[in-house]
């Protein structure tokens, strides 16, 4: 299951060379998230309407490799914004994806970009 | 600079490192860990832990590169075989040799396994490692049933562990009663009966004679001649202090094992220290970690040349650490008769013991056990360490608040500021205090943080946070449950601002009362009082519910939803019986009967629900709302209908019950139960609300929940008849929601309560504060606005289409997996 967690790759705005067109912006819950397929890779999106800023993530959570952060409730601690895991509630940032409650190994984000209405999430390759 | 050997990587071994690197002289020393274990030191007090879920890297003291960013060399996996004392070098298997000025001796001790016929047979484990745990993990799939070889803590925790793996779990013990070191008989046998209920099989007085199995293991022989059958065997028949080195590089080791120490930790080489469970000290080894952090903590301060205090031997109180078994023991137990007098209370039914020594002219606590509830352990315990006076009637010691009067002890400001409130660490009272103080901290989590306290086994924390808020009550500060970092205010003011207000969105809550974006905490919590409050659809904004009530369904291992059909009182037709068949057939999900007196279906894909759902509603069923913190089930027994005995329709009215409070919204789940008579066969006085039939008409119990901290519910009023009944519970409910904090079960509300059940009758039945009336239209409203969840959101396309795995892919999560059991499916076990 290892394996799974080693397929995401960490990416920054500049490094990302490929920008996958996910889906139109209102198929996203407001100040929610939606998991997207990209290759074999699952991607939570979450449209923090409340911020106006958009995040991503994989959406396997290391704690127990639980395809599920998608379905968490996002928040923040501080001025850090967070996605919590439905399963047993582990924080992590969505900016620098850090488990921000204990010591899980944190997961990768993705960058994202909105343009005429569509969500882009940049990926290595 | 001082070059230290550090033999041993486990609890005391790294609080030493931890404490050296404290005294802030870690530039002065070069420091060096053997540790024989592949895994650098973890917390193995809450070794069961690794059973029940958390992984390595939650159970480990600190992670690996610690040790490297505080210049400590870290090598595990190595094993010292030799120390050379005029070469002042340790040689490790691998040959390598590492020059000191100190050794630090902390190699603890081994599991003490007894030289039996067939120990070397397969299936047989001792209970002291994580690699032991893995090993047993592994075998438990082989088989059903394991046997635990010693009953004293660590044999229970065993016990518990194999129980938890699925197995039929046995526990021998060679003596007459179980903890034999820390119970009495009496203690024992309500022990035994605890433990029983859990379903674990007690066996006393039982010497084994050999391990059976040819190969494997297959059962044990007992002197006595009889035998028990068994897969598996963990034995946990004391410890062995790991002192082989000390032996064969000549320090003195006493006759029955351990490296003999003086009051300065030091063996027989000045150059050497043995700290932890290896030291034998005054004939003494100590099994616990507080002694062995507190011998740490003195060889640093000689090490750095801080006052040290001579280590004069250490309290070897204890609590067992079994989830729903309180069992503590402290201070002398079972002193001699001539020396103390006993105060013994024992409840056969409630399976209550608890006993205290005090001495002849009954001044002072001696010690005691307790079994059945340990709340007062620590204050008890507090009492024996600081010699604080005993109070008038002692027995107010154990038989706590009666007749309104306070019970006694319990006050924190009783202790003196030198009282040590922390063991495993070493913390007093005062220590914490300054800490709230001068870091003006506000939270047990800050305190455990600056000052360690509660770090170690964590039985001191319920007296940590009393000691936080009667500080801060102290500093002049008010104490008030706010909900998070973004709402100061506790549920309650929350939920009369959003009445008031008038407020239906989270979103405008935030804006107005609130700051930052919110969280898993506030979030869930509003929406349960808006739903309490407004009662609109929750899928609305869907966005705060917990993924359970976003998805109207439990989230399951794997990821897939559970589906709980509403089944009244447990009356179901053949034919609706049929129908769950036919969808739990139709979509291959797991089917069990719950604990409810409902059928459960487990299994289903997030976009597999609406369709489960709409097949159960066209056939008549509604939500069950499993999910939420909600009315659960009002559970049954048939009653008059059928049973020789019933004296009431409890059916009938266990049905108009749930149907009249279903969809309820509430800080915590409710459970209801109706019973015919006062056989009481529905289990009336374990449920939030319990109704039990008598002649005249209905008995109304409260407060009651089963659960981790069984509480059974209390009456609140007698021989009411059926329209009263609703109306009390109407009342009841509606103050439980209006006042009670998050998550917060009728029991823990009650026992918050200052009055208790007496004032709860006052306000419910006697209308005190003259509510009664708002409460019972309040509640009106709920019972006229419900709607089933589901009939909503199956017949709304917009609603449906969330529930989706991917959004732009029609496919479902690739990554499911199950594995199959007794015929039906369950998900693959967790990654
Ligand atoms: C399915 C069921 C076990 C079973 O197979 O029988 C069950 C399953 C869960 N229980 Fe339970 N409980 C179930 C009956 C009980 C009972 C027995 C009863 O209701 O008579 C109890 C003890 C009685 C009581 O609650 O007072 C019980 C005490 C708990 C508790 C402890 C509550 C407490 O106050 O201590 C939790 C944890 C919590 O709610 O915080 C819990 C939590 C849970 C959760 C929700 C844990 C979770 O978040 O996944 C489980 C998921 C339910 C699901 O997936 O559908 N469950 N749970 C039972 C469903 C009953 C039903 O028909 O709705
Ligand atoms: C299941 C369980 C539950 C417990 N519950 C409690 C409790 O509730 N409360 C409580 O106070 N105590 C409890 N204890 C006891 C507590 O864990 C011990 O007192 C504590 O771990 C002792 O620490 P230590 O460092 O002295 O020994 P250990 O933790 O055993 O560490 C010694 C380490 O040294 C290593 N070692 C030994 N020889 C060598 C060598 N020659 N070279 C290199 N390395 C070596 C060993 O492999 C081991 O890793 C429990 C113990 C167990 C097993
Ligand atoms: S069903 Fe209840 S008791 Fe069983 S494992 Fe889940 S929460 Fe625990
Ligand atoms: S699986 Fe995510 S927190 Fe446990």
């Amino acid at each position: 299951m290892l394996t799974e967690l080693q397929k995401y790759r960490k990416v920054g705005t500049s490094n990302a060379t490929t920008w996958f067109k996910a889906a139109p912006v209102q198929q996203f819950p407001e100040n929610g998230g939606a998991c997207i397929q990209y290759q074999d890779l699952q991607v939570a999106i979450f449209n923090f309407t409340r911020r106006n800023e958009w995040y991503a993530c994989q959406n396997l959570c290391p704690h127990k490799m639980q395809m599920i952060l998608s379905r968490g409730l996002i928040g923040s601690e501080g001025d850090e914004p967070k996605v919590a895991c439905p399963f047993h509630k582990k924080t992590f940032s969505l900016k620098s994806g850090k488990n921000l409650n204990g010591d899980t190994c944190e997961i990768t984000t993705y960058p994202v970009k909105i343009e005429d209405g569509f969500v882009f999430v940049g990926f290595p390759v | 600079m001082t070059r230290i050997v550090v033999i041993g990587n486990g609890m005391v071994g790294f609080k030493f490192c931890e404490k050296l690197l404290a005294a802030g002289s870690g530039k002065d020393f070069d420091v060096t860990v053997f540790g024989e274990e592949p895994l650098p030191a973890y917390d193995r007090v809450h070794l069961s832990a690794y059973i029940s879920g958390s992984t390595v890297e939650e159970l480990q003291m600190a992670p690996r590169e610690w040790y490297a960013e505080n210049g400590i060399t870290l090598r595990t996996n190595e094993l010292i075989v030799a120390i050379d004392r005029n070469r002042k070098t340790v040689i490790s298997h691998s040959g390598t040799e590492a020059p000191y000025d100190k050794l630090v001796l902390a190699t603890g001790s081994g599991a003490f396994v007894p030289a039996l016929r067939g120990v070397e047979k397969k299936g047989v484990f001792v209970y002291r490692t994580i690699e032991d745990l893995d090993a047993i993990k592994g075998y438990a799939g082989k088989v059903t049933s394991a046997a635990v070889m010693g009953g004293g803590l660590l044999g229970l925790e065993a016990a518990k562990a194999v129980l938890d793996l699925g197995l039929e779990a046995h526990v021998v013990e060679f003596a007459p009663r179980l903890m034999p070191r820390q119970l009495d008989d009496a203690a024992s046998a309500v022990l035994r009966e605890k433990l029983e209920a859990l379903g674990i099989t007690v066996h006393l007085n039982k010497n084994t004679r050999q391990i059976n199995g040819n190969g494997k293991l297959t059962g044990l022989d007992f002197m006595d001649g009889s035998s028990l059958e068994t897969g598996m065997l963990v034995i946990s028949a004391g410890i062995r202090p790991r002192d082989e080195l000390a032996k064969t590089c000549g320090l003195e080791t006493g006759s029955r094992g351990g490296i003999v120490v003086n009051d300065h930790l030091r063996t027989s080489d000045p150059a050497i220290y043995a700290i932890g469970e290896v030291a034998l000290h005054n004939q003494m080894i100590y099994g616990l970690i507080a002694p062995g952090y507190e011998m740490a903590a003195q060889v640093v301060n000689q090490l750095t040349r801080q006052p040290v205090k001579p280590f004069t031997g250490f309290d070897m109180s204890t609590k067992l650490k079994l989830i729903g078994v309180d069992v503590a023991s402290f201070g002398d137990p079972f002193p001699p008769e001539t020396t103390a007098r006993s105060i013994v209370y024992e409840d056969k039914v409630k399976g209550l013991y608890k006993r205290i020594n005090i001495t002849p002219d009954g001044k002072k606590l001696l010690g005691g056990i307790l079994v059945g509830d340990a709340s007062s352990y620590h204050r008890l315990w507090q009492m024996v360490q600081n010699g604080l006076p005993v109070p008038p009637e002692p027995e107010d010691l154990i038989l706590g608040a009666r007749n309104g009067r306070e019970s006694a002890g319990s006050g924190i400001e009783s202790l003196p500021a030198e009282a040590q409130i922390c063991s495993c660490e070493n913390i007093t009272k005062d220590a914490i205090c300054q800490a709230i103080t001068a870091g003006g901290l506000s939270e047990v989590a800050q305190i455990k943080q600056c000052t360690k306290a509660g770090t170690g086994c964590g039985g001191c924390l319920p007296l940590i946070s009393d000691l936080l808020k009667h500080q801060l009550k102290a500093m002049g500060k008010q104490v008030k449950n706010v909900l998070c970092e973004h709402f100061d205010y506790s549920r309650q003011e929350l939920l009369d601002i959003i009445k008031v207000k008038e407020i239906k969105s989270y979103d405008t809550l935030l804006s107005l009362f609130g700051k930052g974006d919110g969280c898993e905490v506030c979030k869930p919590a509003v929406a349960s009082i808006l739903a309490s409050v407004w009662n609109e659809l929750i899928v609305r904004q869907d966005t705060i519910q917990d993924t359970n009530d976003r998805f109207l369904a439990n989230i399951q291992k794997g990821g897939t939803y559970s589906v709980v059909p509403r089944i009244p009182g447990g009356e179901i037709t053949p034919e609706k019986l049929i129908v769950i068949g036919q969808v739990a057939h139709k979509y291959g999900l797991y089917t069990k009967i719950t604990g409810g007196q409902r059928i459960d279906m487990f299994g289903a894909r997030v976009d597999q629900l609406p369709d489960i759902w709409e097949e159960l509603i066209d056939a008549g069923f509604e939500s069950g709302h499993a999910y939420g913190k909600s009315l659960r089930t009002v559970k049954s027994c048939v009653g008059t209908t059928w049973c020789r005995f019933g004296v009431q329709d409890a059916v009938s009215f266990a049905i108009q019950v749930e149907e009249r409070y279903r969809g309820l919204r509430s800080p915590h789940k409710l459970k209801g139960a109706v019973s015919g008579c006062i056989r009481e066969c529905a289990e009336a006085q374990s449920k939030d609300f319990g109704i039990i039939a008598t002649e005249k008409g209905w008995n109304l119990y409260v407060c009651g929940n089963g659960g981790s901290k069984p509480q059974h519910a209390q009456l609140l009023a007698n021989d009411i008849d059926s329209a009263t009944c609703l109306r009390y519970i109407d009342r009841f409910l509606m103050f439980y929601i209006r006042t009670a904090e998050p998550l917060n079960r009728t029991a823990t509300w009650l026992n918050k309560m200052e009055g208790g059940i007496d004032y709860l009758r006052e306000v419910v039945v006697n209308d005190s504060l003259n509510i009664a009336a708002e409460l019972e239209k309040e509640m009106a409203f709920m019972i006229d606005t419900y709607s089933c969840e589901w009939k909503e959101v199956v017949n709304n396309p917009a609603l449906r289409a969330r529930f989706k795995h991917f959004i732009n892919a029609e496919t479902s999560d690739p990554t499911l997996a199950f594995q199959e059991l007794r015929g039906q499916k369950i998900p693959a076990s967790w990654g």
